[in-house]
């Protein structure tokens, strides 16, 4: 009997395409046999446009729903690809690969989870997640960036959720035509008005790795330790095995002890160049 | 209206100020209010007052001609309204819209100009106050500069 | 694979004769023997059948930058070094198809690798090539995901090993602590004894299948001068080292000075060509390409070595996280004798030197190591 090979996707139908904006598209996806294995909030999976290329992407739903979610941007001819399936079609997918959003290391704490544009999608999932166990968490606050209004992902649900009252959301664009209503400005500035008890607190950070640093530096200074921060780090990824070595940042292989990172761990290669 | 005394002294901006201060404020402050889509200050005008915010939204805005105008940034309870005061030609450098109603207090920099002169400790004690929230507003303007969230980071 | 170590043996001897018998055994054992001959002007590692194919009387020059075959005096057949090849061509090809895929009726179809029943014989690996292939082992399958592939290649493999007796002007493998004696992981492993006109090999056995196949070719046990003389081989060799690098604090050396000027000093030399890489024995970085046939449906999807000293290695959208070559030479040498540490518990050197020899600029990673350990004060250098 062999092992199974690692590097052969698995098959999966497209069961709902939702448009989220101009370039962006979910998908909800099924696998064509057999169970989707469990995984957690913060990890990838490795897509597989046919033909084209096979790309690491963050899964933005829950575990145990009997699909697979991902939300993905137009930016690559995988990515395009991948954006352009229809319900019925095929693709290939493997994983669950990476790391988590420390959720139970979390409990009890305040939770900021903090998300820059497509970084709206591996948040997403941390934050259903906290929401279904509400209970294990003091005050639940999202905070989220994007350019513009019209880019603004899950519309329909960040309205239900700016409805409850057991999680503050804050959302803030770069640019606004005069009639947005909401807040014009960046991430970072939000931090310091949104309700959370510094000391007891653990922030997820996803976004441009920009974005990511500003906003790390405006959670220390706002009180939050170091070792509460976690940031979702992107690199160059064919394998998602550990085996390629595309992917390495400093001493870590960003698909094997990353995507999510630990700030205090990270921080001196964040501030590196080109590393 | 409340007493712009303790309305200052609560106010975020101002937390944790030397009453004695707050009493020197006061007497160039009064409470304004604005309708939704009233202008607190336009650009090119004088820039004679601050606003601290107590209740609503400001946007402040570049008008374009012949496009919609740009929304720069947002202002929020709690915040300040109002920078063009600092630094000469004390006018203002765009306009700043109510988004809906607005309650504030307005401080009339003429009256603050001439105390500020000859209180040192009232003009550090304001330089303190409005130096962090220029260099944060500085550091906020790159990162949007960045578009960061667009398709090519470059 | 040699799975278990058997006790040491007190060595036997072959001749040249014997030696063509050791081929004969390993081919009609369904081994695909592979080792050292001639080939444009280098010593290369291709099939070979018989002991004519070896490389007798040739040996290497080596320096930063250059490699030139010369031949020697005597008939050694393993009288050089090491060529531009190394093993991991066989065990990790530079090519090869992972899957592939093809639209059915119903959907879409994924088409496993089959299981190939290749059997390579090795003849020829000197000790610094043993642990470069334990490092890639390490890689490819001491992690959680183990590439199936080079698990069946690997596990069929019979290492002969040659005892290195010509270390070249750019080895450094005492430095690392790689050889010249290989003392595991070999099935055989020979000393060429060559002296007043006789010509012979030490022969040790370092498996199970290894004794059966010894068992299988004419020999004799060894007697204390022959062992003594093939002790004198390897103990020659590691005095003859080309190069040394101080390896006492490497792995902080360099994580710790991502800025130090040398990497820009470095890479005002440095092509960029990946000549390095690509002769590095355990460098195993690889990228993906999918082919797909015109009907559109039926696609392969391929992995071809790659390096970290291309633009498109380290591409994310919108650009390459390492533009300039300092960054990438940096990450090069660090990961490799630095922060492969972190990742697999070793260094990923072996101070075979080929990444000096096939420099096209002669750089040399131990010349850079020690500038950079110079330049600094000695408690930072040495932390």
């Amino acid at each position: 009997m062999r092992d199974p090979d690692p590097f052969v996707p698995r098959l999966f139908r497209v069961e709902e395409a939702r448009r989220e904006n101009a370039d962006t598209t979910t998908l909800g996806l099924v696998p064509s046999h057999g169970e989707i294995p469990s995984f957690l909030p913060g990890q990838f999976f490795m897509l597989y446009a046919f033909g084209v290329a096979e790309i690491p992407v963050s899964v933005s739903g829950l575990s145990g729903t009997g699909r697979l979610l991902h939300t993905i941007r137009a930016v690559g001819a995988g990515s395009r690809a991948l954006c352009r399936l229809r319900p019925g079609d095929f693709l290939g997918a493997r994983g669950p690969y990476g790391s988590a959003w420390p959720l139970d290391r979390a409990e009890g704490d305040d939770l900021l989870l903090i998300a820059g544009g497509l970084g709206a999608a591996p948040i997403r999932s941390a934050l259903l997640r906290a929401l279904a166990e509400r209970e294990r968490y003091g005050r639940v606050v999202f905070l989220y960036g994007a350019r513009g209004p019209t880019e603004l992902l899950f519309r329909p649900e960040l309205e239900g959720w700016q409805r409850r009252p057991d999680l503050e959301v804050q959302v803030t664009v770069d640019h606004a035509p005069p009639s947005w209503r909401g807040s014009v400005g960046v991430v970072p500035e939000r931090i310091g008005h949104a309700r959370f008890s510094p000391a007891h607190t653990t922030a997820f950070v996803c976004g441009p790795e920009v974005m990511m640093r500003f906003t790390a530096s405006a959670l220390l200074a706002a009180g939050v330790s170091s070792e509460r921060i976690f940031l979702s780090m992107e690199r160059n990824m064919k394998c998602a095995l550990a085996l390629c070595g595309r992917c390495q940042f400093g001493p870590a292989f960003v698909c094997r002890e990353g995507p999510i990172f630990r700030y205090d761990r990270i921080a001196r290669l964040l501030f590196l160049r080109e590393i | 209206m409340s007493d712009p005394k303790i309305a200052l002294a609560g106010h975020r901006f101002f937390s944790g100020i030397d009453p004695a201060i707050v009493e020197t404020l006061a007497e160039c402050a009064r409470e304004v209010s604005f309708a939704a889509g009233e202008y607190l200050v336009r650009e090119g005008e004088p820039a004679d007052r601050f606003f601290l915010l107590e209740y609503g939204t400001v946007a402040l805005e570049l008008h374009r001609p012949g496009r919609d105008p740009l929304v720069l940034e947002t202002i929020h309870e709690g915040e300040v309204v109002g920078t063009s005061w600092v630094v000469p030609p004390y006018r203002w450098s765009a306009d700043a819209r109510a988004l809906d109603l607005v309650r504030a207090i307005a401080i009339d920099v003429r009256c603050l100009r001439g105390k500020s002169d000859s209180d040192p400790k009232l003009g550090y004690e304001l330089l303190k106050r409005f130096l962090p929230l220029f260099v944060q507003r500085l550091e906020a303007v790159r990162l949007q500069l960045l578009d960061v969230y667009g398709k090519s980071p470059d | 694979m040699p799975e278990a170590q058997v006790p040491a043996s007190q060595g036997s001897i072959m001749d040249r004769e014997g030696l063509q018998a050791l081929l004969d055994v390993l081919t009609s054992r369904g081994f695909g023997v592979v080792g050292p001959r001639v080939r444009d002007e280098a010593v290369v590692y291709e099939p070979i059948r018989n002991v004519a194919d070896l490389p007798e009387g040739w040996t290497d020059r080596q320096d930063g930058g250059r490699y030139r075959l010369e031949r020697r005096e005597d008939r050694a057949l393993f009288g050089y070094a090491v060529g531009p090849h190394s093993w991991k061509q066989f065990l990790f090809p530079s090519r090869q198809r992972l899957w592939q895929a093809r639209r059915t009726e119903t959907g879409l179809e994924f088409l496993e690798e089959p299981s190939r029943d290749e059997r390579w014989a090795f003849l020829g690996v000197r000790a610094c090539e043993l642990c470069a292939i334990a490092i890639q082992d390490r890689v490819f399958l001491g992690g959680v995901h183990r590439d199936r592939s080079y698990a069946e290649r690997r596990q069929r493999v019979f290492v002969v090993a040659v005892q290195c007796a010509e270390p070249s002007g750019t080895c450094f493998c005492v430095s690392m602590q790689a050889g010249p004696k290989a003392t595991c992981g070999f099935d055989l492993a020979l000393t060429e004894l060559l002296h007043a006109g006789s010509h012979r090999f030490l022969v040790e056995a370092g498996s199970r299948v290894g004794q059966e196949v010894l068992a299988a070719i004419p020999h004799r046990p060894a007697n204390e001068d022959e062992r003594r003389a093939a002790e004198k081989v390897t103990a020659l060799a590691a005095a003859r080292m080309g190069r040394t690098l101080e390896t006492r604090g490497i792995r902080e050396l360099l994580q710790s000075h991502p800025e130090h000027p040398r990497w820009e000093e470095v890479a005002s030399r440095c092509l960029s060509c990946g000549n390095c890489t690509m002769v590095c024995p355990t460098c195993f970085c690889s990228t993906v390409e999918d082919h797909s046939d015109l009907s559109g449906k039926h696609t392969e999807r391929m992995r071809l070595w790659d390096s970290c000293f291309t633009l498109g290695f380290s591409y994310l959208h919108g650009g390459s996280v390492r533009k300039e070559i300092r960054s990438r030479y940096r990450q090069w040498m660090t990961h490799k004798l630095s922060t492969w540490f972190d990742q697999f518990g070793s260094s990923g050197c072996v101070g075979c030197g080929r990444c000096i020899t096939w420099c096209p600029v002669g750089i040399d990673i131990t010349e850079e190591a020690r500038a950079m350990r110079s330049s600094l004060p000695e408690e930072t250098a040495h932390v």
